[in-house]
């Protein structure tokens, strides 16, 4: 009896589960693709009809336009970029550090700076006065400075860092000792290239919280050449002045809804294309981090 | 030989802290700045700032500013709308998150899974900007997507950006949508873990499906659960910024039932110019945070230590 249900537990069984995901699957795809859609649309089908799941008249428009008048769109590109491979470089480098000397073992201060670090995932002073701080007393409003500082040392990765290095074999370093190597040696020469995974997995959560970040831009910066690529597409789509710039460099009617759905596209493209790479990386991060929960 | 050693590491760890002071300081030099610098700036909430003042010349008020945000009916629309949807939030994508990885782990075989697995998991790198395209491109009243639909079946078209009723469901589903992936990955993993002999042991006994999966399955992905059930509690009063921002933008039509804390604070700081009434507002979810990581990670580490942040 109990061999008779199990098989009817199997194949029609396991056959309806595949079959529930696939409309599950589609609907995490279809904001994308309506996107995806909307970019390769002719700008006014998208004011008559809206927007489809099929494009109603094809057309390239966008993409011409985006690329021909790079302006827009490029030196968001720029910036962001600029600001994500600095930041992520110096970052990554000061939170391993930090990880090394909290998880060292012989460190005399090491419990006082573990908590000076954890301390502030518990408690913020509050956006008034980091605004005012920042504007006022740093001077570092609209400087591509304030997108790269506040985000260098995030406390999970730090955290993650010091786990990771509290579990390697302690024999190693100790015998780097014995033969008079200092601590820097032990860390560049021992310690960072055993960690490679580690450091990999939050190195990947810098460069996504640099590539994502419109907070500090949306705070401090005014300046449009300053724009990095988030807060651009953040600022156009509701707004026309930007796109309408351009139409006075080209004399030619802007495709504005298209145009907006392509630099979407474009935003998504380095993200689509990294996506394996940073599948496997979050998985790891978090066997790494010990299956820790909340985002 | 382990004497010499530990003679020799004594002599040498004098030198070493050198070292290590080093190391530490540039991060803590920028913890320092951007953390713990802010942090003094809390007095702001019990002052009223003016420019020429700057934070320590302006003028003491006491607690005005928090009798104006509590006595205005602010705070309790934003209590009500960031602890709520939070909590709403927490429930819909934990249980539908081992739903899935439960319903997932029965075809794991098959690469198919892999692959279900991986669109799922896709909408969490979107950054919140793009989501908020896609929210326009699919609720725009005139041009989106669903309003197509809609006046292609004859039902009428809906304002969605002006209906507050809507937006608690809305935002429900968009943040569904983005962490369902995540998490389901999260208890795919434990559930993969599991020892099979369980299974087998309940299939002896003449278990079916269901049995196994309430008797083994559950049992062993509860503490999960509770980790993260409780490290979402231990954030109510955090709403996410990014995707409040992005997907609401400043439609004040829809305040009522989406303005959370922190977007207030941000708006009530740039757009509105009040720094008081965002200093107090910021101060008092600061501490209402505080009070509450602390108290869920003491509970999160009697479940299992490890996991625990402190």
């Amino acid at each position: 009896m109990a061999k008779k249900l199990s098989k009817l537990n199997n194949k029609p069984f396991k056959m309806t589960i595949i079959a529930i995901f696939i409309p599950i699957c589609l609907i995490s795809i279809i904001p994308l693709w309506v996107i995806f859609v909307a970019s390769f649309t002719q700008d006014k089908a998208i004011s008559d009809y809206g927007y489809q799941l099929w494009p109603r008249i094809f057309s390239l428009e966008a993409y011409t336009y985006l690329f021909t008048t790079p302006g827009l769109i490029g030196r968001a590109y720029l910036i962001s970029i600029a600001v994500t491979v600095i930041g992520t470089i110096v970052g990554v480098t000061l939170m391993s550090m930090l990880a090394y000397t909290i998880a060292h073992r012989n460190f005399k201060l090491a419990k006082g700076v573990g908590f000076y670090v954890f301390f502030t995932m518990l408690f913020s002073g509050g956006v008034v006065p980091y605004y005012i701080l920042v504007t006022r007393y740093l001077h570092l409003k609209n400087t591509i400075w304030i997108l790269i500082l506040p985000l260098l040392i995030n406390q999970f990765s730090v955290l993650l860092l010091r786990t990771y290095f509290r579990r390697l074999p302690q024999s190693i370093f100790e015998a780097a000792e014995l033969d008079g190597a200092g601590e820097f040696q032990i860390f560049f020469r021992l310690v960072l290239p055993l960690s490679k995974p580690a450091i990999a997995t939050i190195g990947l959560f810098s460069i996504l919280s640099y590539w994502n970040d419109i907070y500090q831009a949306l705070l401090f910066i005014d300046d449009q050449r300053l724009y990095p690529l988030p807060y651009f597409l953040y600022r156009i789509i509701f707004e026309h002045n930007i796109i309408q710039e351009g139409a006075q460099y080209t004399g030619t009617i802007t495709p504005y809804q298209s145009v907006r759905m392509a630099m979407a596209v474009l935003a998504i493209v380095p993200v689509l294309s990294a996506f394996p790479f940073i599948q496997r990386f979050f998985i790891r991060g978090i066997t790494l981090g010990g299956l820790k929960g909340g985002e | 030989m382990f004497n010499f050693s530990n003679k020799k590491r004594g002599i040498k760890r004098r030198g070493h802290a050198l070292s290590l002071y080093l190391m530490a300081l540039p991060g803590m030099l920028i913890i320092a700045i951007f953390c713990y610098l802010p942090m003094t700036g809390i007095i702001l909430a019990f002052k009223d700032y003016d420019f020429s003042g700057g934070v320590f010349g302006s003028r003491w008020i006491g607690f005005e500013n928090f009798r104006f945000f509590f006595e205005s009916g602010v705070a309790w629309r934003l209590i009500r709308n960031t602890v709520g949807l939070n909590f709403l939030f927490m429930v819909t994508v934990q249980t539908c998150a081992v739903i899935i990885a439960l319903l997932l782990n029965e075809i794991y075989r098959y690469r198919l899974a892999k692959i279900y697995q991986s669109v799922l998991f896709f909408p969490h790198l979107i950054s919140f900007v793009i989501v908020g395209y896609f929210a326009y491109a699919i609720l725009d009243a005139d041009r989106g997507l669903i309003n197509s639909i809609l006046s292609h079946f004859g039902v009428g078209k809906i304002s969605w950006y002006s209906e507050p009723k809507y937006w608690p469901g809305i935002l429900n589903f968009i943040s569904l949508w983005k962490g369902l992936g995540f998490f389901t990955i999260i208890y795919l993993a434990g559930i993969v873990a599991i020892d099979p002999e369980y299974y087998e042991a309940i299939r002896i006994d003449g278990g079916k499906k269901w049995h196994e999966m309430w008797y083994v399955t559950l049992p062993f992905i509860k503490p999960l659960i509770y980790i993260n059930v409780f490290l979402a509690l231990g954030r109510i009063f955090y709403g996410n910024f990014e995707f409040f921002y992005n997907v609401v933008r400043n439609t004040g039509q829809i305040f009522s039932t989406t303005d959370i804390i922190d977007t207030y604070v941000v708006r009530t700081l740039t757009v509105l110019g009040d720094f008081n009434m965002a200093a107090a507002a910021g101060l008092f979810q600061g501490v209402c945070g505080f009070i509450l990581i602390l108290l869920a990670n003491w509970v999160v580490r009697k479940i299992d230590s490890e996991n625990a942040i402190f």
